[in-house]
């Protein structure tokens, strides 16, 4: 019969419309600005840094090697070292980025930086509505705008932050053991030379850091 | 203003600046009027920016002229600037529908050059998601062909209803929805959690269900039916000498399916059939997408039964300061709109000192003209819609 086709069509979609009052899983739209999608873990938006503890400044990860900014494929991330240096997480002296701009207007949120970035300084972040009525200086992130605390990379992407926390963790422990060990071979070298035990134990001695070793990657 | 039909080639072909729309050339194989109308720029949204200068004769198709290069965007040229990994997220912006096939014929190419293996987890997972992607792509292509016909929204609807559901589960492992950037050479950037296989085979198994009820809805419809078929035929000597892949070149019948003949990946684990047309019309190219997601979903199921455990990369694999030693390659695969290729040449640099690209949409474009002549404007739409085009990859 001519228009049987149509029929079981328009019945496909007359079972659609009712199912749309009693089914869930029919009912697929949110209605954006009053409900939101559930977060999903991975998700990924624009860059931010990340820093430790309360300090933005003092616990900055970032030690300005630039690796990120030279791999960025449209080039959005421009970075200006430090002339003097500040400790890192484990101590050792580090420059730091004077200036770190991302220009979000051209980041096209590939993940390439956070990828390469060899102190896991830089990760993504999750918030999308960054809707500005000034072009230019709007889209323009800087350091300040650009720094977020771990917890907050925690809030976002738990499980890759524990994942991060506990390898830079590892790292620390290896960096103080061979520092202790350093400080206690250094100690006993000293007592064997002098012949004479002294009663304290050579604790580890923060000031005898012969050579502490680069964390992974390191700068080129 | 009259123009004689080699005048008007001669123009089209000098420096693509087209005659004003509705000025009349005169035809010397029929002898009348001709009526020369300009088909586009459409919207992004449609197909893409693309614009067709169409010669009419009453109604009939006489002359057709694609024009391209609106959404040109340097891709080739920017590989060649960038290191190997970097062009890996503009590949995402190829055919920006299916990103992760589009990634895995970049890391395919590359992976030749310099004979990197890829861990049994990677490739499960590369195959999993290159034929979600495929799912995906088949949805909203046939979903976009019955939009071209005037069925505004109600089946397009229906398909992204489903794809939204892929697009989660792509966001929830890749990190974005599109543009996923998600393998690496010699595997995938982050391994698959177990909830998210799970959720694969969730979606999978509803899949049947959505296959069936949009047969149900399109397939005996009679307007679509006379609308579709006996249109815009290709026939397959045609097809194969214009290099035609993909659904449209096994629309025509052609049995020309890269999974089956390279059998790249782990393809030849599986088993699948890869369904012919007969006519190569408008009807069968349809058809032959909601076969294909069948398929699809058949080797999702063989696929997803056991996933072995194991690193989603190689170990040895390098991802900065990648230099491939001297040589060529070219890495293909059967990406949902056909055959999908990089040809890369390396001389021993961070950069490619060559990059091309061979997308499927740019070349089935090109039999365009020989299946729109001498059917009406409003078919030249449909045949459009059919052969499936996206203007990312066919401008690069």
């Amino acid at each position: 019969m001519l228009g049987e086709g149509i029929l079981k069509g328009l019945a496909e979609t007359a079972k659609n419309f009712a199912g749309s009052y009693v089914s869930k899983e029919r009912l697929t739209t949110v209605q954006y600005p009053e409900e939101r999608a559930e977060h999903i873990e991975a998700s990924r938006v624009f860059p931010f840094l990340v820093y430790d503890g309360p300090d933005a400044f003092a616990g900055m990860r970032c030690v300005s090697c630039q690796i990120c900014e030279k791999e960025c494929p449209p080039k959005c991330i421009y970075i200006e070292k430090s002339k003097d240096k500040k400790p890192d997480y484990v101590g050792k002296p580090q420059n730091y980025p004077v200036r770190f701009d991302i220009d979000i207007s051209v980041c096209m949120s590939c993940q390439i930086c956070v990828e390469v970035c060899p102190f896991d300084a830089i990760k993504m972040d999750s918030v999308f509505e960054m809707a500005t009525d000034n072009r230019f200086g709007g889209l323009l992130l800087d350091r300040e705008k650009l720094l977020k605390s771990n917890e907050y990379y925690h809030s976002i992407h738990p499980t890759e932050a524990t994942e991060v926390d506990g390898r830079l963790a590892e790292e620390k422990a290896k960096v103080e053991a061979k520092a202790k060990a350093a400080a206690e071979a250094a100690a006993a070298k000293a007592a064997a030379e002098a012949a004479a035990p002294k009663t304290a134990a050579p604790a580890a001695a923060p000031a005898a850091k012969p050579d502490a070793p680069k964390p992974t990657g390191g700068a080129e | 203003m009259t123009l004689s039909a080699a005048e008007f080639g001669a123009r089209q072909h000098a420096g693509g600046k087209a005659l004003p729309e509705g000025r009349m050339v005169i035809d010397p194989e029929s002898g009348g009027d001709l009526l020369e109308v300009s088909m586009g720029p459409h919207h992004p949204s449609t197909h893409g920016v693309f614009r067709m200068d169409v010669a009419l004769d009453g109604e009939r198709i006489v002359r057709l002229k694609p024009v391209f290069g609106y959404l040109h965007r340097n891709h080739e040229k920017l590989g060649e600037e960038h290191s190997y990994l970097a062009s890996m997220p503009y590949t995402d912006r190829l055919d920006y529908i299916c990103s992760l096939t589009n990634n895995w014929a970049y890391a395919l190419a590359v992976e030749k050059l310099v004979g990197q293996e890829v861990p049994e987890r990677a490739e499960y997972l590369r195959l999993i998601v290159g034929e979600l992607t495929r799912m995906q792509n088949h949805i909203l292509s046939v979903g976009f062909l019955i939009q071209d016909m005037g069925a505004s929204g109600t089946p397009l609807m229906y398909g992204f209803r489903e794809r939204e559901k892929i697009l989660d589960l792509f966001e929830a492992l890749t990190g974005s929805r599109m543009m996923c950037n998600y393998m690496r050479f010699g595997g995938c950037r982050v391994d698959a959690t177990p909830e998210w296989l799970d959720g694969v085979r969730k979606v999978v198994a509803g899949m049947p269900a959505f296959a069936d009820e949009f047969e149900r809805l399109l397939c005996t419809n009679e307007i679509l039916m006379a609308r579709t078929q006996g249109v815009g035929v290709l026939r397959p000597e045609l097809a194969v000498s214009a290099g035609v892949t993909g659904p449209a070149l096994r629309a025509s019948g052609v049995n020309y399916d890269i999974r089956k003949v390279d059998r790249y990946g782990i393809y030849d684990r599986f088993d699948f059939k890869v369904p012919l047309g007969e006519h190569g019309d408008v009807y069968d190219r349809f058809m032959i997408r909601l076969l294909e997601l069948r398929q699809s979903i058949r080797i999702l199921e063989q696929a997803l039964k056991d996933v072995p455990g194991g690193p989603v990369m190689d170990p040895k694999a390098k991802i900065r300061n990648f230099r491939p030693k001297p040589g060529e390659a070219y890495g293909r695969i059967e990406a949902p709109k056909g055959e999908l290729g990089f040809y890369l040449i390396s001389d021993g640099t961070g950069n490619p000192y060559r990059y091309r690209v061979r997308p499927p949409s740019f070349v089935n474009l090109t039999v365009l003209e020989d299946m729109c002549l001498g059917y009406s404007v409003a078919d030249v739409v449909l045949i459009l819609g059919s052969i499936d085009i996206v203007l990312g990859e066919v401008d690069r």
